[in-house]
């Protein structure tokens, strides 16, 4: 590996997944790179929600390759791959968090039993997390008691107390109100600025257009454009992109 | 009314069998206490496997779950105690109680545990997994309590169940509380020490039972 060519922190070579007979991905080549904010946008059914669950086997890859750091994720052994998802935080649509458990032991669950953190020290981490998505005081709070934003931002902290390599959002404020999607976004954003890897499948163009370093057009299965987003929102080149996009701008008008 | 308070709620006979009955109560508590447990146990391990992914082993778990809960327990118990011994098996009365209360309590939870797991949302296991969580992590700590709260009430009612259930244990012998009762009645030539038994079951069961339907109360309204 050259100097001009560091190691990808995420990387997905030739990535195909069929669900029976329809074919969800066809080839998907994406290299990110340490602390980068890529953006995934597309339409319903473009297959960006699968690619982001190919990266750590929440959903299984037809063929191709996932390599974190340069580690495979897959045709590893079980206990491997429940180690290497460590690496991956995911933070979905519905949030997820766990019912039963306080917001400080959504937190320190995972530390605790996958990466077998002493008791304290998770607990210290998970209030540093809560600190950072600004919610500590809600730390004994169970996740009834929360605001949508609230709880997506203790998901956020849950993944990010496992200390990961890189971030997947999966519609992350589509299941938000709106005045809550900001805080969310502002999280978000707090996380690029302190370099963070992430990967982001979202509508937020607006947040795309600040915050991402390259945002990737998926279509129909593939890859159709990718750039930054100046040109991606500025100058498209495909139809499918402009055609996407201006039915985009006119439902936000 | 003389006549039904003397054949029925005879003080003086409860007082003479009241010694045998709370013998005879002791033991249906000893039982009580072993078949829930083991009920609880190999239904538990029964809906897990119920509800697994995998048919080859989940289809075993089903035929067995539909087969032992379709078969009276009285029958089960009968030929347990009385059947093995002709292909040279004999149990002790206790034994055959607790192996006939594993096989039917077993499928009777299992099927409970069944409908719980299924009723904790696919996400849940995701975001488990997803946080590097082994499969058997997110069972114990993720699916399971869910599952558990979800249909605490009818673990319960199982539990009841249960208890009434123990008093087919005298058709094999076994002195719990039924059969203590109605040797009495056979002694006394009077009823009132199985009415005296109703009542203990009654004392025993009576908040258990409020506690259940407050506990469904509570779930409807907050659901």
């Amino acid at each position: 590996m050259s100097a001009s060519q560091p190691l990808p922190t995420l990387e997905i070579t030739a990535l195909e997944k069929r669900f029976g007979e329809t074919q969800v991905l066809r080839s998907i080549d994406l290299k990110v790179a340490n602390g980068e904010l890529v953006f995934v946008i597309g339409p319903s059914g473009s297959g960006k929600s699968t690619m982001l669950r190919c990266c750590n086997r929440l959903e299984e890859p037809t063929s191709g390759a996932i390599h974190v750091n340069g580690k495979p994720m897959l045709g590893i052994t079980r206990r491997d791959l429940d180690r290497m998802r460590l690496q991956v935080g995911m933070v979905f649509q519905g949030f997820f968090l766990y019912p039963h458990l306080s917001v400080l032991k959504n937190v320190t669950l995972a530390q605790r039993k996958a990466l077998k953190r002493p008791a304290a020290e998770a607990d210290a981490r998970a209030l540093e997390m809560l600190d950072k998505v600004g919610l500590k005081h809600k730390a004994n709070a169970m996740p009834g008691e929360l605001s949508g934003g609230q709880q997506q931002r203790v998901a956020i902290a849950r993944a990010l107390a496992l200390d990961p390599k890189v971030m997947l959002f999966d519609e992350p404020t589509s299941a938000l109100d709106p005045e809550l999607v900001g805080s969310v976004l502002k999280v978000m954003r707090d996380l690029r600025e302190g370099g963070m890897t992430m990967i982001v499948v979202s509508h937020e163009m607006q947040f795309a257009r600040e915050a991402a370093d390259r945002v990737v057009f998926m279509d129909g299965g593939v890859i159709v454009e990718q750039g930054i987003p100046d040109e991606i929102f500025g100058n498209p080149k495909s139809e499918r992109l402009r055609a996407f996009l201006s039915r985009v701008s006119g439902e936000a008008a | 009314m003389d006549t039904i308070i003397n054949a029925f709620f005879n003080i003086d006979i409860m007082r003479q069998a009241a010694p045998l009955l709370l013998k005879g109560a002791w033991v249906t508590l000893q039982l009580c206490a072993v078949v829930i447990i083991l009920g609880i146990s190999g239904g538990l391990a029964l809906g897990l496997l119920a509800s697994s992914k995998n048919a080859a082993v989940r289809l075993p778990a089903f035929v067995f779950i539909d087969v032992f809960r379709a078969i009276p327990p009285l029958i089960l118990l009968i030929l347990i105690y009385a059947g093995l011994p002709f292909i040279g098996i004999r149990v002790p009365p206790f034994v055959a109680v607790c192996i006939a209360f594993l096989l039917n309590n077993s499928a009777y939870f299992a099927e409970i545990f069944r409908s719980g797991i299924k009723s904790v949302a696919r996400g849940q296991t995701e975001a488990a997994r997803a946080t590097g969580l082994s499969p058997a992590q997110t069972q114990a700590y993720v699916i399971l309590p869910q599952a558990v709260r979800n249909v605490l009430p009818d673990l319960l009612s199982n539990v009841v169940e249960i208890v009434k259930l123990t008093s087919i244990a005298s058709v094999v012998s076994l002195t719990e509380l039924l059969y203590s009762a109605n040797m009495a009645r056979a002694v006394t030539y009077n009823s009132s020490p199985l009415v005296m038994a109703a009542l203990m079951y009654l004392v025993v069961l009576w908040p258990l039972v409020r506690v259940i339907s407050r506990f469904q109360r509570g779930l409807s309204i907050s659901s």
